[in-house]
């Protein structure tokens, strides 16, 4: 299954943000949902199971000057096997312009066994740009080993490069349940902020969840293992 | 840097330094300027290009902490100094130099030695390197730094490439046959510092069959007898590490004017 | 042409470049109580090889790609430049360098791994400087904690004549063999039996540097970006530490 969504939203000049493109397709959709304050607020709603090996789902978000959006999904992906040899993709591209905001804030990516996934996000920033950016990975469902999944994710901003990493699990990522990578954690994640109102706060760590303030930009990001998706959840809320 | 090797009667608590006892150990073999009433004993040493660089090693226990913190007491209002420990280093280590007024914790560097302390020493002394030019760019030009070894044993020697003088020390507790035992760091270091030589007679250590057996293996380079019990701010090693400054500062002149320390 | 002897000189843990002082975050790790065994151990370093491993193994042949730049229509008379060949010359390599220093930060989340990096460049730079004095260093982005270490392998490999899967796999070895020794260290393991080990990661660390010196031909942010959570949060944990054995 291939689809393409889009997402295009602008300031609408009175405080608010007007959603001037919201386009899916099948299993991909997009649904407004009521807004508080000026912020337009989009449910992604699985149209379908998966996504299954094959699938290639794009999505494209830009946030004009301004605006302000914020990205829910209505339930967990669950990447699974399909066709023999294929791969599943979900590639996210966002663009938020100057003054503009985008909470990216989904629900769990779960890694299936036998899935072979690839998670892509890029994301380009202006200077003076807000984000926040949750990825949450649950590796296999309850009882089981995952598949193969790749989680990964390029920020710029302002035209440099603020953070690239790609979390691989399963069968061919060496070592990825070891003591290095993950240490038998089945719930991993990370939520960026970038916000220039913010001054960076230092470092620190609690438990398996650490506060990293990034080198390219006003950023921090939260990374956290932990034993299940709800433990993950607290320690990955804004 | 472990301070807890340092009795603690010996040293002041936050008063003004003591000086130095009316009559300290006298060695004849180190050259210094003999104190005369109302002269100060110590004219201004003439400043170098860059700090002198003065390793401290030996056994562990043999007292090089201690020794560390009786330099700094007698340098305290003389030099620039700074302090790198490759010893494992505590903030309670930090917390009782400050609070004894022996050192300003900035002015202490402590090195990871990735449980190999000869090797941060002698074969690989990037990490010690750093630590003296992180030091200066910290405090400002040094006149002296001293970078203590970790404890280690009768092998271990500092790379020429790390410092320009060391000082190695044993102690009498370890028994009088260690000057025989010999070693490189008994053999040639610049100065040989026996210590705790209060301890002699309690542990059965005959001091002239010491000093006999270091002359034996040393040559001329000298050898002093030291209990920082009774001279708190280790006279003799100091008078010889003002020597030494003075030969430095002719080797590296100073070619760019510093303020004062 | 370079003389194996070169390539086993800077592959050596002896090389005084400060390896000796970083367990790789294995003192954490054993700390934690992830790593206690010759097991968790080989499962410790197959993870670090795959991630941090490779990332700095890339680094380090994309900086030696730029370090030869110049002599790449000479080298490879065969082919002619790509697109993404890096421009030649001093001004070309430099903000090469700076590129591949940017990219690197942003691979590298937690604060005290971009420290280590750093420290670890300064501590190889200090060696290079008076080893190739004619390597092109002066080429590296002045950054107040030093050059990351790769960037700084790179150079270094390149004046030595090696090869860029040399450099690669110089850098891939080092991250194993650095945190290997430091098990030996800090756990008492039998070193026949972590050599034995080795041994058996030897085909995955000359992958790893040949998929890593193939990456290099990519733009840089297209390097790999391997990522390890437990790294990240061990290394901040460390440098919390009042007291710590080892440098990383």
């Amino acid at each position: 299954m291939r689809a393409l969504a889009r997402l295009v939203a602008r300031a609408d000049g009175r405080g608010g943000t007007a959603l001037v493109e919201l386009h899916g397709e099948t299993p991909l959709l997009l649904r407004q949902t009521p807004t508080d304050g000026g912020v337009a607020t989009v449910h992604l709603v699985g149209g379908a199971a998966g996504p299954l090996a094959g699938d290639d789902l794009r999505l494209e978000i830009e946030v004009g000057p301004g605006a302000a959006v914020r990205v829910h999904s209505v339930a967990a992906s669950i990447a699974l096997p399909g066709r023999t040899g294929a791969v599943s993709r979900m590639a996210v591209r966002a663009v938020v312009h100057t003054g503009a905001t985008l909470h990216w804030l989904p629900e769990q990516l779960v890694a299936a066994a036998g899935c072979a996934h690839l998670a892509e996000s890029r994301i380009e920033l202006a200077a003076d740009a807000t984000l926040w950016w949750r990825d949450e990975l649950i590796c296999g469902r309850y009882g089981e080993a995952p598949g193969g999944a790749v989680v990964h994710t390029q920020v710029d901003y302002a035209g440099r490069p603020l953070l690239r990493q790609s979390l691989a699990v399963g069968p061919h990522a060496p070592g990825w349940a070891g003591p290095a990578v993950l240490g038998g954690a089945p719930a991993t994640g990370s939520l960026l902020v970038v916000d220039p109102s913010q001054p960076a706060e230092p470092p620190t760590v609690e438990g398996s969840v650490a506060r990293l303030p990034l080198a390219g930009g006003p950023a921090t990001l939260w990374t956290a293992t932990a034993p299940d998706a709800h433990t993950l959840r607290t320690h990955l809320t804004p | 840097m472990r301070p807890d090797t340092v009795v603690p009667s010996a040293v002041p608590a936050v008063e003004p330094i003591t000086p130095p006892p009316a009559t300290p150990p006298h060695d004849e073999t180190v050259p210094h300027t003999h104190p005369e009433p109302g002269v100060d004993p110590h004219p201004p040493l003439a400043r170098a290009g860059r700090a002198l660089r003065v390793g401290i090693g030996g056994p562990v226990g043999s007292g090089k902490t201690a020794l560390v913190a009786a330099l700094c007491r007698a340098f305290a209002d003389e030099l620039r100094l700074g302090v790198v420990t490759n010893d494992i280093y505590t903030t309670e280590d930090a917390d009782f130099l400050r609070r004894a007024g022996v050192l300003d914790p900035a002015r202490i560097r402590a090195v990871e030695t990735g449980c190999c302390p000869h090797t941060a020493i002698r074969d690989d002394i990037g990490a010690n390197l750093d630590a003296v030019d992180e030091l200066a760019e910290a405090v400002g030009p040094l006149d002296l730094v001293l970078v203590e070894s970790g404890g280690d044993n009768l092998t271990a020697t500092f790379s020429r490439g790390l410092v320009d003088r060391q000082i190695f020390v044993v102690d009498v507790a370890g028994g009088d046959k260690v000057p025989r035992k010999g070693g490189p760091g008994v053999t040639a270091a610049d100065l040989l510092v026996i210590n705790k030589t209060d301890l002699a007679p309690m542990v059965g250590a005959d001091l002239a069959v010491m000093d006999r057996d270091a002359r034996a293996r040393r040559g001329d380079l000298p050898t002093l007898f030291l209990s920082i019990v009774g001279d708190p701010t280790a006279t003799s090693v100091a008078d010889w590490i003002r020597h030494e400054l003075a030969h430095h500062a002719a080797l590296h002149p100073l070619d760019v004017p510093v303020g004062p320390a | 042409m370079a003389t194996p002897s070169l390539l086993l000189l800077l592959a050596d843990g002896r090389f005084p470049a400060g390896a000796h002082a970083h367990s790789g975050g294995l003192e954490a790790a054993v700390a934690a109580g992830r790593v206690t065994d010759l097991a968790s151990l080989e499962a410790f370093l197959a993870g670090r090889l795959a991630t941090a491993g490779l990332v700095g193994a890339a680094f380090a042949a994309a900086a030696h790609r730029a370090a030869v730049a110049e002599t790449v229509g000479s080298a490879h008379p065969a082919r002619s430049a790509r697109p993404s060949d890096p421009p030649a010359g001093s001004a070309g390599r430099s903000a090469a360098l700076a590129r591949l220093d940017a990219e690197l930060d942003a691979r590298t989340a937690a604060p005290a791994l971009r420290a280590v990096s750093r420290r670890q460049g300064r501590a190889l730079l200090r060696a290079g400087r008076t080893i190739w004095p004619d390597a092109r260093f002066a080429d590296l982005p002045q950054k107040p904690g030093g050059a990351h270490q790769p960037l700084v392998l790179g150079l270094l490999c390149a004046a030595a004549g090696l090869s860029r899967v040399e450099t690669a796999t110089i850098a891939a070895y080092g991250t194993l063999t650095g945190a290997a020794s430091a098990g030996v260290r800090l756990l008492g393991l039998d070193p026949y039996q972590v050599q034995a080990l080795l041994v058996g990661l030897a085909d995955a660390c000359d992958g790893t540097a040949a998929d890593a010196a193939r990456a290099a031909d990519d733009p840089p942010e297209r390097l790999p970006a391997a990522a390890a959570p437990l790294a990240d949060i061990h290394a901040e944990i460390h440098a919390t530490w009042e007291v710590r054995l080892f440098a990383s």
